[in-house]
């Protein structure tokens, strides 16, 4: 599989950039043949990976990056990477558990969301190191009766 | 409905604004209903925004039931939903009621998808929720 198009942008951990990040992603979907709920579940899913960096990855420090790298493959899949470089996950198949959350305050909804609204979800951690969630949905029409 | 029947007076007890002037987030007293608009997307931003006003309401001890209002919110994530929730559970150890009322057909269909309808029941208008 090919790479048609590509977009790769870091910003600072700043919970003012979610709405940027989710908005830019969304306009460079919007090349694919998607319906508007299709770029509402794609600002969702990116919404939530990009608020997971900087909740949990960075503890809220705004001093950090986050790095997005958004593809679309010569099939219409789109391919969205979100990484950080802050406390990792230690365990990464409790995290994806619905409701589960280290913050009691928050739904622990993120991962089943982006779940529920890609196609693929690969989560890949180590402590210390950073976070990488990489989120795969093909757009092509024989496959949009899945989401119909 | 038991505290909301009469909106005969309204006060707007105070606005938080974001950084484009637009107001963001609305907060009335109405009786001893608190009535909270948002404008915007409610992500983590606008859902810090939310909590810091709508605890500091509720926890003032006077308010019974609570409306929010998501007519002019445009988008909601998980964050969102979060603040909702902690609202209806301040709400409900007060033996309160809440009420979501006016949510865009993207942002009802993640309050269906999350379970937070089957908490708390979606309306179309304020005034659907005064009738009842």
């Amino acid at each position: 599989m090919n790479v048609k198009n590509y977009v790769r942008f870091e910003f600072q951990s700043l919970p003012e950039n979610i709405s940027f990040a989710r908005s830019c992603v969304a306009a460079f979907a919007a090349q694919l043949d998607c319906t508007l709920d299709d770029i509402e579940e794609i600002k969702l899913v990116v919404s939530e990976a990009v608020s997971n960096s900087i909740i949990h990855g960075y503890a809220s420090n705004p001093h950090e990056k986050v790095v997005i790298a958004v593809s679309i493959m010569d099939d219409d899949t789109l391919e969205i990477i979100v990484e950080d470089y802050g406390v990792g996950i230690e365990d990464v198949e409790k995290a994806m558990e619905p409701t589960y959350s280290t913050d009691p305050s928050r739904m622990g909804l993120g991962f089943t969301f982006m779940k529920s609204f890609m196609d693929e979800l690969e989560v890949v951690s180590k402590p210390g190191k950073g976070t990488t969630v990489k989120l795969k949905r093909n757009f092509a029409v024989a496959n949009k009766e899945a989401y119909a | 409905m038991e505290g909301i029947i009469i909106f005969l007076q309204k006060i707007v007890i105070a606005t938080v604004e974001g950084g484009d002037s637009q107001v963001d987030v609305e907060i009335k007293m109405v009786r001893n209903t608190l009535v909270i608009r948002v404008n915007g997307e409610l992500d983590m931003v606008m859902a810090e925004k939310l909590k810091k006003e709508m605890e500091a309401r509720l926890d003032e001890g006077e308010v019974k039931n609570l409306i929010v209002n998501l007519e002019k919110v445009t988008f909601i994530d998980s964050s969102g939903l979060g603040v909702i929730i902690a609202g209806y559970k301040k709400v409900m150890a007060a033996n309160g009621r809440m009420y979501i009322v006016g949510a865009k057909p993207n942002v009802k269909r993640i309050l269906i998808l999350s379970g937070v309808s089957k908490l708390i029941p979606i309306y179309d208008t304020e005034q659907e929720v005064i009738n009842l």
